[in-house]
């Protein structure tokens, strides 16, 4: 069997974001692969190390030619080979979920490992979306793996808790911290990598039509009252902090 | 027409519900606002809803008792299929945000998620919603015979109760059976109201020092307030607390009246969580801690002596 990790190439969380002409402007900004993908990058490849019968784990990016980065560094980590769906074009998760579902049954993947909720985009409809094209069930915000022939077990985070759970392949999962500690590419696979196939492929041939369309984009912050109370004196600290709630903010009675 | 697929749990309507219905009539997209309730046992559920909308749909089903992915697209899609509905809204949930990629695809149509606001513009459907780990906010918009929707929790006023009750109706459903075995379920009860309701939240970080004080300084405030408790990610790392309680990108998303954080530095990955709250308060010893970047009001102190205080000063 085949496995196929999503992989979107994302600002680092502490990189400062800029606007330009209404639109998120990534010149610039330090980008690194998604951290929810790389615990999905982390679980295939503990899957195979587990003994499980995996032929192929294949990792899949959609996005401009700079996402090739965070694909070598999958590759380094240890997926056997990449596919690059190359485009500049902003398409939205339920679209890009066709280019999914086609590579998967392209490619005999059984398994599809996805991050939760990307931190690009803040959000959480690539896997279901790609599980629904592909008539296959989904568990979402896994933090708990285990494949033992054809069956999937583990544990997933729920509205009110968390459940265990049991499926047969294939199906998408998708992936959250606590799953794993994925780990870092060391020198020699980073130059293994580089002699891992990374095929190009052609957006225009995924059939693609984009459906949701930004109008504009903008760093909105709240405007912050910022008081300081003085802390010395820890009671009047605190009868000084209620009376702004109660009075001020109005967020108490 | 406008088909709400209600929240509900414990036999209760969420105010999430209420909230998705508020968006609606705001939205100024034409017909009645349809909300539809799932699940076994509804009716009480499905009289709550009547109260708001102009009519509830109710299925009542052994195969609905618990939520899965499957069954609610499917149940979402007949339903929006056979009322025609234009527009289909979602809790943004993390069940709701499960389910409805796969209503937009079964009904190819565009998904807006996670929407802040809601207004049509023309023909298409007009949304706001934060991306960037909750730094920029964005406005998207779509169109098509249906555009399916998930509205974030907090966004909108809950409806109130208007003229007279809508009518019910039970709809008849062919649903699949989940392909997901649930082998064991635990729920993280608690007594204090849930995080995505609460009006008020006391947060604890690594600065409140360990569980024990954790209980006794972030519990102790909550209760004194009446509030909801949250934890951040290293605070649930380290065991101290349930992942249930974590706040932040990896955890809930809260927008409450007043988020309270006690010992909380402020990461990115956090404030993408709490950031829209009303409110900031954010005690810290740490006077660089970057939290108080984004308070409203702000004590530089000891959380041992000042949160005592605090508590002693509220049950006055």
């Amino acid at each position: 069997m085949n496995i196929l990790t999503l992989i979107r190439q994302v600002p680092d969380a502490e990189a400062r974001v800029k606007i330009n002409s209404q639109a998120v402007d990534l010149d610039g900004t330090t980008l690194v692969m998604d951290g929810m993908d790389e615990y999905g990058v982390e679980e295939a490849l503990r899957l195979r190390e587990g003994g499980a019968p995996i032929e192929q784990i294949i990792a899949l990016a959609i996005g401009p030619k700079r996402n090739e980065d965070a694909l070598r560094t999958a590759l380094a980590m240890g997926v056997d080979r990449a596919i690059h769906v190359e485009t500049d074009e902003k398409f939205d998760a339920v679209t890009l979920s066709k280019v999914v579902a086609q590579v998967a049954q392209a490619e005999n993947v059984q398994l599809i490992l996805v991050g939760g909720q990307e931190a690009d985009w803040d959000s959480q409809a690539l896997g279901a979306a790609s599980a629904e094209r592909l008539g296959w069930p989904q568990l979402t915000w896994t933090n708990e793996l285990k494949l033992d022939g054809g069956t999937l077990t583990g544990r997933h985070d729920v509205d009110d808790g968390n459940e265990s759970f049991r499926a047969e392949l294939p199906a998408v999962v998708s992936t959250q911290q606590g799953l794993n500690e994925p780990r870092y590419p060391t020198l020699p696979n980073i130059m293994k990598a580089k002699k891992k196939e990374l095929r190009k492929d052609d957006a225009a041939s995924y059939g693609l039509q984009n459906r949701v369309r930004t109008v504009n984009a903008e760093i909105q912050t709240r405007a912050r009252r910022n008081t300081m109370i003085d802390g010395k004196d820890p009671q009047a600290a605190a009868a000084r902090l209620l009376e702004l709630l109660r009075s001020e903010a109005k967020v108490i009675a | 027409m406008i088909l709400i697929v209600a929240e509900h749990s414990a036999g209760k309507l969420a105010k999430s519900t209420l909230e998705m219905v508020t968006a609606a009539r705001d939205s100024g997209r034409e017909g009645p606002v349809t909300v539809l309730v799932l699940g076994q046992n509804v009716a009480p559920i499905a009289t709550e809803a009547a109260a708001v909308a102009d009519q509830v749909l109710v299925a009542d089903l052994p195969v609905l008792a618990t939520y899965n992915a499957e069954a609610w697209a499917a149940a979402t899609t007949q339903i929006a299929g056979e009322g025609e509905a234009h527009t289909v809204i979602i809790g943004g949930s993390r069940s709701g945000r499960e389910f409805a990629p796969r209503v937009a695809v079964k009904l190819d149509a565009p998904y807006l998620e996670d929407a802040t606001s809601l207004k049509a513009n023309g023909a298409a459907l007009q949304a706001q919603r934060y991306t960037y780990l909750a730094r920029v906010t964005e406005t998207v918009e779509a169109e098509g015979p249906v555009v399916v929707v998930t509205v974030k929790p907090g966004s909108f006023e809950a409806a109130a109760p208007a003229g007279e009750a809508g009518e019910q109706y039970d709809v008849e459903l062919t649903l699949p059976a989940s392909r997901v075995e649930v082998t064991g379920r635990s729920v993280e009860k608690s007594s204090r109201v849930a995080l995505t309701e609460a009006d008020v939240i006391v947060t604890g970080g690594r600065g409140v020092g360990n569980a024990e004080n954790f209980s006794k300084y972030v519990e102790g405030l909550a209760d004194a307030l009446g509030a909801g408790v949250g934890a951040t990610r290293a605070v649930v790392d380290a065991g101290w607390r349930p992942y249930a309680e974590q706040v932040g990108q990896t955890g809930k998303t809260v927008q409450p009246g007043a988020y309270i954080a006690l010992g909380v530095s402020g990461a990115v990955q956090h404030l993408s969580g709490m950031g829209k709250s009303k409110n900031i308060i954010a005690i810290n010893k740490d006077a660089e801690a970057p939290i108080f970047k984004v308070a409203d009001y702000g004590i530089v102190g000891d959380i041992n002596e000042i949160v005592p205080a605090l508590i002693e000063a509220s049950k006055r």
